[in-house]
């Protein structure tokens, strides 16, 4: 049966035909998908987990325990896992684990463009590079085959493109869970448990596993050679191979499904038979610089460019000066003025009025990642650095160690619910432990809302809607001790202000304001009416454009200062009322609705 | 937006044809631009287009069609929603939203071959504004010269059994639509 999928819908089906029986992630785009589609299939266990770590750490568990068990993760999470897949690859596993690292190329929604074949190689376990849906659903299979019989975690790679392009895939008629019967865990701690002398021992085992895996690519169907014109040979793999198809139309291809460890002699004898040898990789030099270690003459990276993502017109841009020709597409240039469309939070979003608060009290704010990464926008304006979840409030205590949080610059630290879960509570402990006295906004919107509202340990819901024990983030809080905890309703911009100005005047101690409201997804959300502007009382003083609300917009200007006047739009206002409370003259008022 | 690709992409293989989608964007539930490519073929290798070879171009909002004109061949066609979502560069900064005569102007330099739809006020009168798409469908449907049935087909099993109706009858109102000029 032919159907379109996406990369990530193509994975998820590929793990239940093999059997996967648990499956944990922390959500993360692109690869957010793969578990959703997961947790409604019948016979896997999926879990969300508070993150990266803990996900593979608990996929290790499962797949010593005998069930074939998968990880999925944006690439910058296998930073935070990367501690646990060193000792995978060491202790390998029993039933066979597969770990989807899922590359951001173009950072479309990443802080970074980092390429993670360099985790295969550093960790040294095989990585596996499907081209499109089709091969993300076969390729999910052959890991785990590859991870049972060569006794290691495999990688599987894919990039935004991969995981969110949709293709044709064939679906087996019969593509049911394949239930197995849990594979024995026989005690080995000579195998499972790395102390210093058991790891010394594994590291040759590791070695020699890697030799196996570069000779079972050389004849793996995953990597495919394409003869045509041999005038060239490309090297190249993933979406870059689709690009490169369209491109270097007739000539010879090597298309590595395998991107670590690469298959030597097959690579060998394919560069012997092609005059030229180039290599089609998007980002890092990897396959360049590894077939330049086997002694093998090629170019790559000096006509194709090393940062972004690939695109046909890019791919286009290296073959011409590689001598390929290529059709010259005439591309009009805009003709109009189009303005940008930068992103904003939603009308009646909870994170508005600590945004709006800090930019009037004009804190220095160590940010974090979420929805509210936009207030580093205008008109906000608010956020000075951000860098990875957590990260605001181990930030936040080396300015207050050095001395630099004072009253001259005081600083917050703002973190969201899920990465106050993720990576917030051990910096908070730091900041307990080493007498800080950072103020720490979180706002808690009882939701992982920038990855599209996924569940977290706060909101007192599974990945599949169970109800669970919700813990209370203010508990945790005090529980580390601070005393200075305050609990604020984010629709009450008044509150918040006063509120984050008290936290901020308590300079001998850490203090923590907890700002709660959920995302205007939520079922929780309580829109009730509309809010509307009283023209004859607005004189166009801007303040409520500062808001950054995308249902206010500029109207008509007013006759005495020649400044805009404000138009609220009715199908996107969903009655906040963090305009209204801002509005000096009361010009802004509800409408029922 | 994106249901409206699938579709597109799934009539392809409806129609035997190899087809891929793919959508980009950042912060699109935010506010952000969403592009979404389909490509048909025998066989397609690339998930995304390129810049001055796309035969079609549908913008779901007015001044997104003067942004992504460049991407359409010249003497392509470009289906255009009349509706307007006001940008945030408009309220916080001096943004202007051009006007109807700059942004046809803007098309014109590629096309003469524009549908302008009324796709917000085709969908409201049907009762459902998220039925836009669909009215653009219906015109999408008109130009490519594709069987309607086949278009239905598709749309039938992809939207919930309680829309079906009104999602058929917003796409023959997009299908019976103005004529295309040439
Ligand atoms: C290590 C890592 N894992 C995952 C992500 C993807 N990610 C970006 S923002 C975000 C969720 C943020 O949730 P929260 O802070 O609660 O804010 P909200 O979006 O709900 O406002 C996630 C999971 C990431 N950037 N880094
Ligand atoms: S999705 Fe939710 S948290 Fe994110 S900007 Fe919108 S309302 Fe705010």
């Amino acid at each position: 049966m032919k159907k379109l999928l996406s990369g990530n819908e193509a994975i998820a089906l590929g793990a239940k035909i093999a059997g996967v029986k648990y499956a944990s992630a922390y959500p993360g785009t692109p690869s957010t998908e793969i578990l959703e589609n997961l947790a409604k299939m019948a016979g896997v266990r999926a879990d969300w987990a508070p993150n990266e770590k803990v996900a593979l750490d608990s996929v290790a568990g499962a797949s010593y325990a005998g069930a074939r068990a998968l990880a999925t993760m944006k690439h910058v999470g296998l930073n935070v896992a990367s501690e646990t897949l060193f000792y995978l690859a060491y202790t390998g596993v029993n039933a066979g684990l597969v770990l989807i690292s899922a590359d951001d190329p173009g950072a479309w929604s990443s802080q970074n463009e980092q390429d993670n074949r360099h985790y295969a190689r550093f960790a040294k376990v095989p990585c596996l590079e499907p081209a499109d849906s089709q091969e993300a659903m076969d390729f999910v299979a052959i890991a785990f085959d590859l991870s049972e019989q060569f006794d290691t975690p495999v990688i599987l790679r894919t990039t935004t493109r991969i995981s969110h392009s949709k293709s044709v895939v064939n679906v087996p008629e019969d593509n049911r869970h394949a239930p197995r019967a849990l594979k024995e865990f026989v005690p080995d701690m000579s195998k499972y448990a790395m102390i210093p002398a058991n790891a010394r021992r594994r590291h040759p085992v590791v070695e020699d596993r890697l030799k196996k895996l570069g000779e079972w690519a050389n004849t793996a169907p995953v990597n495919q050679i394409e003869w045509g014109d041999k005038s060239m040979g490309i090297v190249t793999s993933s979406v870059a191979y689709q690009y490169a198809s369209e491109v270097f139309v007739g000539y010879s291809f090597l298309k590595l499904g395998m991107s670590y460890p690469l298959p030597e002699k097959l690579i060998r004898d394919f560069a012997s038979k092609v005059e030229r040898l180039v290599v089609v990789e998007e980002l890092d030099p990897f396959f360049e610089h590894e077939i330049r270690a086997m002694g093998i003459p090629c170019v790559g990276k000096e006509y194709f460019p090393l940062t972004n993502e690939f695109s046909l017109a890019v791919v286009r841009e290296g073959a011409r000066k590689l001598g390929v020709a290529q059709p010259d597409y005439a591309t009009a240039s805009v003709a109009a003025q189009v303005p940008a469309r930068p992103p904003a939070l939603c009308p009646g979003c909870p994170h508005r009025s600590t945004f709006y608060t800090l930019r009037k009290l004009k804190l220095r704010v160590a940010g974090d990642i979420g929805c509210y990464s936009i207030g580093v926008l205008p008109p906000f304006n608010a956020i000075d650095t951000l860098g990875c979840m957590g990260a605001s409030l181990g930030v936040a205590q080396g300015v207050d160690a050095v001395g630099e949080n004072n009253a001259k610059h005081p600083w917050v630290a703002v973190i969201g619910d899920s990465p106050f879960f993720h990576a917030g509570m051990p910096a908070l402990a730091n900041i307990v432990y080493n007498r800080g006295a950072s103020t720490v906004l979180i706002l808690d919107n009882d939701t992982t809302a920038m990855t599209g509202q996924q569940e977290n340990p706060g909101t007192g819901k599974t990945l599949q809607g169970a109800s669970v024990q919700k813990i209370d983030i203010e508990q945790v809080v005090r529980g580390m001790g601070i005393k200075d905890v305050f609990v604020v309703d984010a629709f009450d911009e008044p509150a918040v202000e006063q509120t984050i100005k008290a936290a901020v005047a308590i300079k001998d101690r850490p203090s923590v304001v907890i700002s709660r409201g959920p995302c205007v997804f939520l079922d929780t959300y309580a829109d009730k009416y509309i809010d509307d502007v009283d023209l004859v009382k607005c004189n166009g003083c801007s303040l409520c454009f500062r808001v950054g609300c995308p249902a206010i917009y500029k109207g008509e200007l007013d006759a005495t200062t020649h400044k805009p006047k404000a138009l609220i739009d009715p199908l996107l206002c969903i009655g906040c009322d963090v305009c209204l409370q801002v509005c000096p003259r009361d010009a802004i008022f509800r409408v029922g609705n | 937006m994106l249901t409206a690709s699938d579709i597109v992409a799934e009539v392809g293989m409806a129609l035997g044809l190899d087809a891929k989608k793919s959508e980009v964007h950042g912060f699109s539930q935010r506010g952000g631009v969403v592009e979404s490519h389909v490509r048909w073929g025998k066989r397609v290798g690339a998930p995304l287009g390129e810049k001055g070879n796309i035969d079609y171009l549908l913008a779901f909002e007015l001044m997104e069609s003067a942004r992504w004109i460049e991407f359409l061949k010249p003497g392509g066609t470009v289906i255009v929603n009349r509706q307007r979502i006001l940008p945030m560069s408009a309220t916080v900064g001096d943004a202007l939203y051009p006007s109807d005569e700059a942004i046809d102007q803007a098309l014109r330099v590629v096309t003469t071959k524009i549908v302008y739809v009324d796709g917000l006020e085709v969908a409201t009168d049907l009762g459902n504004k998220n039925l836009a798409n669909t009215v653009l469908l219906g015109a999408l449907a008109r130009v490519m010269e594709v069987d309607p049935e086949v278009w239905l087909d598709v749309i039938v099993k992809r939207v919930p059994h309680k829309y079906i109706e009104q999602n058929k009858q917003a796409f023959w109102a997009g299908r019976m639509g103005e004529k295309v000029p040439s």
